[in-house]
Formats: structure tokens, C-alpha cells, sequence
């Protein structure tokens, strides 16, 4: 029998009982093989987004990663509702590698850019309405009557004359009607789950030490990988003595494998503590030959001597003279300093892939599935589709699981390639991750303004010094232009307060360093110095800074205003009568499309900065699940407290990293992030934007803003070491 | 190699394990428990937290033959106990989890806190919690679901 794709899936899945829904149904692309069954089994039904079982459990794919930020819920959220599936019976499930999964703007499988929601609403709406008017049909033709007298709720169609049957009941026939090209979707006022505070999916399993991350993977005959890694990037190995490392009971191969830069040693053991043991008896020599040793020392006065003058143009309007009108005690002159930041995701970095000669079997928590994809075929020599990718839930990402270089899916599958037949789990320990960089890049900024009489800024002269995250990736000839790496600018060159008379520039040194987005990308410092000056400038003009603020953005820099609009409103009180010793600090930013106004009640204990209260305005469209939005806030200001960190950063001296751990790279703990976070969403009924990565740029210059009340001082060398 | 006898969550246990093997890997590699989590290694960040003898302690440090016939109660078995019912419930209620990676070690320590504190003040928690790690951040709903697990405990609700 000769069935096309659209007709195998409903042929299959119509069989088993359930409906399987796939976005592009008249694809005739081959259907991607079904992995092999793990622990517990579950099996992907291949390019589709709704399987409704014969049990009355509806599994709903999710085309992203879930890290932390909720998507697993809030996307099966969107399409219940649409489809008016029982939430009770809803489960999300993360979506292995394949096109069907891509995302609908970024033509990639990715969570970035702070898009999973922003860019799947519109998608998984359609999804869920497709999926009911399908059911509805089915019903209708069993009542003999037609869909628009029929009606659903949770899981249930309803006839005109009291029949009822239940979308499990209708999945086989529903299966046989042809997918409506068109749907009319709900009224928000009809919303059953979206807009509702709805508890997460995955809490019970993170609570109970249930729930399998990919660390937890465990496959019959899987053995675990560590590899040595050369001391200075780059770096090559010269000679290995393992003769000791082989003695450790446990250890199976010992060999050399190519680095994305340079080459480092692979050990494979049975289990990861004879694979590290082993690994700490390697003696190796390494070839650093012809390999920059980067210091950030030397780094320093570099990009601080690239700073004093202007770079590749990134913004400019207005009068380009206009500085040299103001008098020079009006000027303003201010240099910023940022380090390199890790990201330091909880769950260690790993991957585990099988490979079987012609086909490979990879499980990974991947921001980057089609990339991880691409790259573990290209080592082993197949085709994508021959590999076959589990997204796994994934303990933290912030960026670091995207990477243009799949540097980890590469060294497990080099490692693969020599144990054909034997999955192998590739683990990098903690301070492998500290001291592997893929960093946040170190930035300088040079700032000068030029105040006019009013207090509001007449000229603004503004260069960055920073590594390209882009320059060199495939992402080069979309987001460079001119020399200019947007994600450096981003913040500043775009600025939406009026500053008539602007000039960005950027420079962009290569260092050896891999450096990589971190949550929020170039928002991290160019939010901080924008809104540490602006915080300045307010003061001098002896202005209120949310006031201040107001004045300054643009008419139609809608979202900041309406934040620090509802902001003023929720903290008119509170922030009139803060305790002695404690001052307040404001900041107020626009990133992917979502504004937030924040501001913070602080003091300084034991000589640092204490956060007793945050309250957060939040301008993001649509809220799809205000409860994860308002975590995901109440958080993300504990992730961005990273940068203000005694310990806050990641150094190097003659080409090595000095952090190894957390000992060294210190993260906030429980005492240094806010001991309470209000959030406040604007209502609105456009289309949502992101909150993954929002809530991270507002925080750190709102608590310096604060401390500059507090002692008369303004930060602008990060980490903050002392106050 | 040695062998070593283990009462896991109440149950006898046997490993043949190299001896300076830390209990977080026996836990996870050879008893299959993969709910306590290994994070830095080096007791830093908490997310191995299980307790040995009633004390909450970081399993990525401590060799196996140092633990001895010291009961060791991990993730798995807390909900056995009625405060640590209490914490997972509170910390469900709450919705305290994000990425979820470090939260079997912050309620293993926040058990722990409640055991011997039974009205923890925001700076009982701030020290008891000081060492479990989250790098989402999700410490102010921490705090929340702690208070609220103790008000349920001290009603008497556990």
C-alpha cells in the first residue's frame, strides 16, 4: 500500500487508538525513526504534537528545552486550552530532534532569544484549535448532526441532544478527518488556562529525586567519559604517560581526541569516580605552541586603550559635535569594567551518545538541537537523520547549552565513534565547566555626556570593547553588520531613552577565549551602564529617578513607561518610608521585547550589598502563565546578582583560567539575592514576549544605584569587591 | 575494592566499591538513586545534601568507608518522615522549582533546618540554606515554602 507521510501517521497512530496531530501534515520528508526505548520507555510519536491515548492522557510535544523556565507547561497550557483537553490529563513532553520542532522564526530547534513562548503561541494555539475542530467533526458525524451545534469542555464534546463522548472515545475517527487549513481561535475571554496562575507540571518529580536529568541517564553497558583538557585553549597534546591512570580498577581506554580547538585525552571507566581518579594520574605533556596565552591583565589595558577611541559605528544621530559644545564642567566621563562570567549551570555539562555504524543515538539537554545534531553527524560521519537526538530536561542552561561549536556532542561522539556499540556517557565535572570557557565576554565601555541646563543629556559619546559572540559562527552574516556584533550593542546602540545627539561604537578584539551568550547576552553590561548613568544624571539634576526616567524615554517607549508607570503606583508607599540606612535604587529596561522597571530597598551588611526587598514591574504581552512569570522574575534578579559578586568572575593569568570551582567563582547563595521579590504584570492583550532572560538586566545596576545613595560612591568595575 | 554494608531510607544495602568512592556516587552509580545530584564536588554547593546519622551532609565528600552504620536517608526516602513530607509538599505547593536540579539537596536541608528549628527566622534560614546553591535563584520561594511547611508542621498538619 502506498501511503503518503500524512497518510502513514494517521494509518499508524489511528491503529493504536490515539490522534496524532502534526504541524506540517503534507511534508513527504521521511519520518524520523522512532528511538530506541529507554527508562522509562516512552516513544515519540515522530513529528507530531498531540497524541491523545486510549487512557484519556493527552501527551503534548514541547518544541524546547525545559530548563527551569517553564515551557514544558506553559506551551501544553496553550494548547489545552485551545483544544479544551482536561488539564488533569495533560502531559509535556520535550520533543526530540527533528524539523517539525524548529522554531517557527528562527528556522533552528532552540530555546534562545528569550522566544519559546513569543514565537510557539501562535503555533501551539492553531495546534490545540486543529486538534478540537477534528474531534468536534468526528462527534458530529457520529450524532449525525453538524460541528457548530456541538460544544467542548475538558476533554468532553457535547451534542445538541445531550450526547456526549470524550476526546479519547473520538481520537480513532477524529484521526480520519482531514486537518482543517483554517480554525477560528478562542477569545482571550474565553481562556480556560491561559492567563491563569497554573502550577508547573514537572514540581512533584524535581521534589522526589524522581525526575531523570540527562546526568541521570542510565543505559545497560554505558560507560562514563572524562577528558583532560590542554591548560590554555587551544592547546595540543604532545605525550601522555597513563600508565598509572591505567592501573585504576575500573578504567577501560585511554586515548587522545580532537578538540574543537586543540586535542585533549579521553578516559572511559565504568563509572565516573575511576574515570576522574584515572583522569588526575594522566601526566601530560602539552604543545602550547603558536597559542595565545590570554591575561586578563594585559586584556585590561588592551581594551582600555581601544576604548579611548571610536570603533565600528553601532548608532549615531543628531549633532556628532555636540560634546565639544558643552563645557567641560559639564561633562560626565565614565569607564566601565566587566569581567568574563560563567554560566555555571547546576547540572554539570554532559551528553551521552551511541554509536552503531550507520546510525547514532544521542541524548543531551540541548538549547541547540539541530546544531548538537548536525555536529554529532559530522564526526561520525552520517547523515542527521540517522541520529537520532532525546532532548533531556536539563539542571540550568542560561546560554551555556547553546553553543555554535556543539563542543560537548563533538567530544562525546569522538568518543563514541572509538566504542562502537557502547553508549557513553561524556561528563564535565565542575571545574571543567569554571575553567572551560565559552564565557561571558569581558566588556569596557567609555562613556561621555555632555548635561545640558535641565539636567538632561545634550551629547552622549559611547564605546564598547568587547569579543563578537557571533564573528566566525554561522550567525555571522545575520547578526554582524558593518563590523558590529548587535548582541555587544544591544541596550545601547537601541536605547529607547531620547538622547538626540548619540554616538555607539564598538571594537571588537580577538582574544583566545571561546565566549558565548549568557542570559541576556549584551543586555548584562550595556543595561548597567545606561542605567548606572542615567541613575547619575537623575541625581545630579536633583530629580526623582523614576520621574527622571519618564521624562527622558522616548513617547513611544511604551512597555518601560508602563512599567515604571505601575511601578510608581505598587511602591508609592513603601518607597517613602524605607528604614534608616537603607536607600533605594531604580533601574528600568526593555530586553526582547519585554520592558521591566525595577526597584530595590537596600543596606550594607558586613560590607555588602543586603537586598531586603525587590518589587518588579513587568510589561510582557499576553501573560501565558503569570505564576511561572512571576518566578521566573523573582529569580532571574538572583541569577543576574551574579555580576555584583565578590567572587563574581572569571580571571586569567598567562592563559589560564584562576576560578576552578565554586570556591573561586562564586555564585549567589541564599544571603546575597533579594529576601523578598514583588512582581507586578501590566495587563495587556498583545502578543507575549520572552521572560527568561528580562529579568536579569535590571537588577544589578538598581542595587548599585542604591549603594550609591548609600555611600556618595558609583560602581562601575565589576565584580563589586568592595564597596 | 571492599565491601561495604549501608541502611539506605530504612534498607540493608551491600557495594563492592573502591573505598575512597564518595557516597554520592555509590548512591547514584551503583544503587541506582539518582535523586541526590553531584554539582562542584567539592561540598560547595550543596546539591548532594543527604543526611548520614541525622546530619545533613554533603555526599560528594565523604568516602564510603567513612560512613560506617550511620542510617543514610536521601531524597528518596524523606517523604517517609513527616517534616520531610511536609518540605515536598510545601515546596510543591509554593512552586518553588525551576530548573530543579539543586532542590533534592535544598530539601534535604531545609528538613534538616525544620528538625532542629521548628520556627526558623529568615536568618536561621539564611544560615542552614546558606550552602545549597541555585543558580536559577529561586531562594525567595525557598524561603516561603520553608515558613509555610513549618506553620503546617507546627499545627501539627505533618
Amino acid at each position: 500500500m502506498e501511503v503518503n507521510r500524512r497518510g502513514f501517521l494517521r494509518v499508524s497512530f489511528a491503529a493504536a487508538g490515539g490522534l496524532v496531530v502534526s504541524l506540517y501534515l503534507d511534508r513527504t520528508a521521511p519520518a524520523q525513526e522512532v528511538g530506541m526505548p529507554r527508562q522509562p520507555a516512552k516513544v515519540y510519536p515522530p513529528d507530531a504534537f498531540v497524541n491523545i491515548r486510549p487512557d484519556g492522557m493527552i501527551t503534548i510535544q514541547v518544541n524546547r528545552l525545559e530548563f527551569g523556565q517553564g515551557v514544558q507547561t506553559a506551551l501544553p497550557m496553550v494548547l489545552a486550552d485551545e483544544m479544551d483537553a482536561d488539564w488533569n490529563n495533560v502531559i509535556g513532553e520535550l520533543a526530540p530532534a527533528a524539523d517539525v520542532y524548529k522554531d517557527p522564526l528562527f528556522g533552528i530547534q532552540i530555546v534562545g532569544g528569550s522566544g519559546s513562548i513569543a514565537h510557539s503561541y501562535q503555533q501551539y494555539r492553531e495546534l490545540g484549535a486543529k486538534t478540537r475542530a477534528m474531534l468536534v467533526a468526528a462527534a458530529a458525524d457520529r450524532w449525525k448532526t453538524t460541528p457548530d451545534k456541538c460544544r467542548t469542555e475538558a476533554g468532553v464534546v457535547h451534542g445538541p441532544s445531550g450526547q456526549s463522548a470524550t476526546y479519547a472515545e473520538l481520537a480513532g475517527e477524529a484521526a480520519r478527518k482531514p486537518v482543517p487549513a483554517t480554525v477560528r481561535l478562542k477569545n482571550p475571554s474565553e481562556f480556560r488556562l491561559v492567563g491563569k496562575r497554573v502550577k508547573r507540571l514537572d514540581s512533584r518529580p524535581k521534589c522526589d529525586g524522581s525526575l531523570k536529568f540527562g546526568l541521570d541517564l542510565d543505559l545497560p553497558g554505558m560507560k562514563v567519559a572524562l577528558v583532560a583538557h590542554p591548560p590554555v585553549f587551544g592547546g595540543r597534546v604532545k605525550k601522555v604517560n597513563d600508565g598509572e591512570a591505567r592501573r585504576v580498577e575500573g578504567v577501560r581506554e585511554i586515548f587522545e581526541i580532537p578538540l574543537a580547538k586543540g586535542s585533549g585525552v579521553a578516559v572511559v571507566a565504568d563509572k565516573y569516580w575511576p574515570a576522574k581518579q584515572a583522569r588526575s594520574l594522566l601526566n601530560i605533556e602539552w604543545d602550547l605552541s603558536g597559542v595565545e596565552a590570554a591575561d586578563s591583565t594585559e586584556l585590561w589595558t588592551r581594551y582600555k586603550q581601544l576604548g579611548q577611541t571610536p570603533g565600528n559605528v553601532a548608532g549615531a544621530r543628531g549633532d556628532q559635535n555636540a560634546l565639544e559644545k558643552v563645557a567641560a564642567g559639564n561633562r560626565i566621563v565614565a569607564e566601565y569594567e566587566f569581567p568574563f562570567l560563567a554560566h555555571s549551570p547546576m547540572e554539570p555539562l554532559n551528553t551521552t551518545v551511541r554509536f552503531d555504524g550507520d546510525r547514532a543515538e544521542v541524548w543531551a539537554g540541548s538549547q541547540f538541537q539541530t546544531v548538537d545534531q548536525m555536529a554529532v553527524a559530522e564526526v561520525l560521519g552520517l547523515k542527521p537523520e540517522q541520529v537520532t537526538f532525546h532532548t533531556e530536561m536539563a539542571g540550568g542552561g542560561f546560554g551555556r547549552r547553546a553553543v555554535t561549536d556543539s563542543h560537548v556532542q563533538r567530544e562525546a561522539s569522538e568518543i563514541a565513534k572509538r566504542l562502537k556499540g557502547t553508549p557513553v556517557k561524556l561528563v564535565w565535572s565542575r571545574e571543567d565547566d569554571v575553567r572551560g570557557g565559552y564565557y561571558r565576554p569581558m566588556h569596557f565601555h567609555r562613556v561621555e555626556i555632555g548635561v545640558g541646563a535641565d539636567g538632561f543629556p545634550v551629547a552622549w559619546n559611547h564605546v564598547i570593547v568587547g569579543q563578537s559572540l557571533l564573528m566566525g559562527t554561522p550567525f555571522e552574516s545575520m547578526l554582524v553588520k558593518n563590523g558590529v556584533d548587535e548582541t555587544a550593542t544591544e541596550g545601547t546602540a537601541d536605547t529607547l531613552y531620547n538622547i538626540t545627539n548619540m554616538h555607539v561604537s564598538v571594537h571588537h578584539p580577538k582574544v583566545n577565549v571561546p565566549v558565548l551568550w549568557w542570559r541576556s547576552v549584551g543586555h548584562t553590561h550595556n543595561a548597567f551602564v545606561m542605567e548606572t548613568l542615567i541613575d547619575e544624571l537623575a541625581t545630579r539634576a536633583k530629580m526623582d529617578p523614576i520621574a527622571y526616567r519618564r521624562k527622558l524615554l522616548k513617547p513611544d517607549a511604551k512597555k518601560p513607561l508602563s512599567t515604571l508607570d505601575l511601578l510608581d503606583k505598587q511602591t508609592a508607599a513603601w518607597r517613602s518610608r524605607l528604614p534608616k540606612g537603607h536607600a533605594l535604587g531604580i533601574s528600568c529596561h526593555e530586553s526582547f521585547g519585554t520592558g521591566v522597571a525595577c526597584a530595590v530597598d537596600v543596606s550594607i551588611e558586613n560590607k555588602r550589598p543586603k537586598i531586603h526587598r525587590a518589587v518588579l514591574a513587568v510589561d510582557c504581552g499576553v501573560a501565558v502563565n503569570p505564576l511561572t512569570i512571576e518566578s521566573q522574575f523573582q529569580a532571574g534578579v538572583g541569577f543576574g546578582l551574579t555580576q555584583l559578586m565578590a567572587k563574581g568572575a572569571i580571571t586569567l593569568k598567562n592563559g589560564i583560567v584562576e576560578q576552578r570551582n565554586f570556591d573561586g567563582y562564586v555564585p549567589p547563595y541564599i544571603g546575597d539575592a533579594p529576601v523578598a521579590v514583588d512582581v507586578h504584570i501590566v495587563p495587556s492583550a498583545e502578543a507575549p514576549t520572552g521572560c527568561g532572560e528580562p529579568p536579569v538586566p535590571v537588577i544589578s545596576p538598581a542595587v548599585v544605584n542604591a549603594l550609591a545613595r548609600l555611600t556618595g560612591k558609583r560602581y562601575r568595575s565589576l565584580p563589586l569587591v568592595s564597596i | 575494592m571492599a565491601t561495604f554494608q549501608l541502611t539506605v531510607n530504612g534498607q540493608r544495602r551491600e557495594v563492592n566499591v573502591d573505598p575512597s568512592t564518595p557516597l554520592l556516587w555509590v548512591l547514584r552509580e551503583d544503587l541506582k538513586m539518582t535523586g541526590t545530584k553531584f554539582g562542584c564536588g567539592i561540598s560547595a554547593c550543596g546539591a548532594c545534601t543527604v543526611h548520614v546519622g541525622g546530619v545533613a551532609t554533603r555526599s560528594c565528600i565523604v568516602p564510603i568507608s567513612h560512613v560506617g552504620d550511620r542510617p543514610i536517608i536521601t531524597i528518596e526516602g524523606i517523604s517517609n518522615d513527616a517534616v520531610g513530607r511536609a518540605v515536598q509538599d510545601a515546596w510543591v505547593d509554593q512552586d518553588v522549582v525551576q530548573c530543579g536540579y539543586c532542590q533534592s539537596g535544598q530539601i534535604m536541608s531545609a528538613v534538616a533546618l525544620l528538625k532542629s528549628t521548628s520556627r526558623p527566622t529568615d536568618q536561621n534560614i539564611e544560615e542552614s540554606m546558606g550552602g545549597n546553591l541555585c543558580r536559577c535563584g529561586t531562594y525567595p520561594r525557598i524561603r516561603a515554602a520553608i515558613k509555610s511547611a513549618a506553620a503546617q508542621i507546627n499545627k501539627g498538619g505533618a
